[in-house]
């Protein structure tokens, strides 16, 4: 046998407990369906109310026959939309807030105001200024992202240490220079977790557009099967929801990982 | 003609808190290759004094003038070191060093052969690579006087450089920055409340006053040794350090 030295053993206890934590999280997930797949099949729960696992894996395929990936395209398409331009806006009026100390005092009440105001009241009047449809709907999507943006990322931009400033000063550095050279790189933290935010805040954005005004997507399936009592269409499209909002959450982490690390 | 000429300074903060009173008429010349250390009571305007050469704060009133000519904006011959190394911790060294070259908007490629010339002259050729977390405290200082030193300004300003450091470093890396700025033959002036510093470096003393800081007395330090360390080691070096260190107001 042989004789593991104590780092060894370190690593290999860590290496344990890694996968141990894998396993729960799987035991859990595996746990969670068997349960709900039992309790409706013994008549515990009503499956008509609270469907079950394999009724949503039937209605899922029945419905990838069907137009499935046109619901999911058009739902991922105005969520990205709606991510990508709030991330834009939000950029760059924080960059602007920050490069004038005026600008920032004098809009600092309306960007508390804008960032309690419930968005969602403003959903009539995006219908009537916009139009109905994908408009709409990313329109609602960066309204919600877009005061979270602005905040978190002006709060990184302004976390910028002063004797950073001075010293770049000192070089005789402009006011762009030290904005490129200094407060963009050192707040690259500050962004990508406002990304991950934004990441949620999308979805909430896209979801509540499509309750408000849709056609096609998921959030209209999660609409049109509670209107028509058929609770395996919200379920299923419940649970999709979850598995592409994780995925973008870990695609940003990814980039999370690439870019914070250097 | 002397190189740093600072004529009358005065110097007050406004602030919506009230006026603080940090320089009043503050007169110092600092001749070519000079080494120059002010020491005063920790307060009293030491680094508004250094910010003032530096072109970044404009006093109230009085002059500074370098090779006679007047300072009214950030002076391109001054190199100025702050009192914490401020490396960027996103950048390794020789991107680090590279800083200065970057703002200025002289990096051509003589002056980055240059800058690559000093890292290798003082001892960081293997950590050009490395970011600065990965640095020892005086590697860090070394590397931030080699950026200040790397677009050749004719005067450098050191603000405490050698105070994050512990006391054992401090002896060492004061040697070592010592070492450089002589044999990069530049004029300097160093600001510090450790008077032991000052007697070893400088080969002229200024005490100045509580705020609002103005000279009180100036001292012709002479100890015949080339570096810091046998300074501190020579007979004469507890005579100096005691008459300057009774000219500090506390
Ligand atoms: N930007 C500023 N606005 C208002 N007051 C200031 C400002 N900077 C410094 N002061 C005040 O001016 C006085 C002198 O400050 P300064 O930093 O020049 O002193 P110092 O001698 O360098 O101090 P230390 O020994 O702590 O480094 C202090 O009372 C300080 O509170
Ligand atoms: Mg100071």
């Amino acid at each position: 046998m042989k004789i593991l030295n104590e780092r060894e053993k370190y690593l290999k206890n860590e290496r344990r407990k890694k996968i141990i934590v894998i396993l729960c999280r799987i035991a859990i997930v595996v746990v969670f369906v068997a349960l709900w797949e039992l309790a409706a099949n013994t008549g515990l729960i009503d499956s008509f109310f609270f469907s079950s696992p394999s009724r949503i894996v039937k209605i899922i395929t029945d419905l990838s026959r069907q137009n499935l990936f046109y619901h999911i395209f058009v739902t991922l398409k105005e969520c990205v939309k709606a991510f990508v331009i709030s991330t834009a806006i939000g950029f760059l009026v924080a960059v602007a807030l920050w490069w004038s100390d005026a600008l920032r005092k004098i809009l600092d009440p309306y960007v508390v105001i804008l960032n309690a105001l419930p968005k969602i009241a403003l959903g009539p009047l995006i219908i009537i200024w916009v139009g109905s449809g994908e408009r709409a709907i990313v329109t609602m999507g960066v309204l919600i992202c877009v005061v979270v943006t602005v905040i978190n990322v002006l709060t990184g931009f302004l976390a910028t240490e002063n004797e950073k400033i001075f010293l770049l000063r000192s070089l005789g550095a402009s006011k762009f220079q030290i904005l490129t050279k200094l407060v963009l790189p050192s707040s690259t933290a500050d962004f990508v977790s406002a990304l991950k935010v934004n990441i949620g805040l999308a979805w909430v954005g896209t979801i509540m557009g499509e309750y408000l005004v849709s056609g096609a997507g998921l959030g209209y399936l999660i609409i049109y099967g509670g209107a028509v009592f058929n609770l395996d269409l919200v379920m299923a499209s419940t649970v999709l929801l979850c598995l592409l909002a994780g995925g973008m959450y870990f695609a940003v982490s990814l980039i999370e990982k690439i870019v914070v690390k250097k | 003609m002397d190189l740093l000429e600072i004529k009358n300074i005065d110097l007050k903060y406004q602030t919506p808190e009230g006026e603080t009173h940090a320089v009043e008429g503050l007169n110092m010349t600092v001749k070519e290759g000079e080494f120059v250390a002010v020491v005063g009571p920790s307060g009293c305007g030491k680094t508004t004094l250094l910010s003032i050469i530096a072109g970044l704060i404009k006093p109230s009133g009085g002059k500074v003038f370098i090779s006679g000519k007047e300072v009214d904006d950030v002076s391109p011959r001054i190199g100025y070191m702050l009192q914490k190394d401020q490396l960027f911790e996103w950048r390794n060294v020789e991107a680090n060093v590279m800083l200065g070259l970057e703002i200025k908007k002289i990096k051509t490629p003589q002056n980055v052969a240059y800058a690559k010339l000093l890292i290798e002259k003082y001892g960081l050729k293997d950590f050009m690579r490395s970011f600065p977390r990965n640095l020892s405290g005086g590697m860090r200082q070394r590397a931030a006087l080699i950026r200040t030193l790397a677009f050749k300004p004719d005067i450098l300003l050191l603000d405490e450089p050698f105070s994050a450091l512990d006391f054992q470093t401090r002896l060492s890396v004061c040697d070592d920055v010592y070492r450089i700025i002589k044999s990069e033959n530049k004029t300097s002036v160093l600001v510090t409340h450790d008077v032991s510093e000052a007697v070893s470096m400088a080969d002229r003393v200024y005490v100045l006053t509580k705020r609002p800081a103005t000279v009180k007395s100036v001292f012709e330090i002479k100890i015949d040794k080339p570096t810091p360390l046998e300074k501190r080691e020579d007979k004469d070096f507890s005579y100096w350090f005691n008459r300057i260190r009774r000219e500090i107001p506390t």
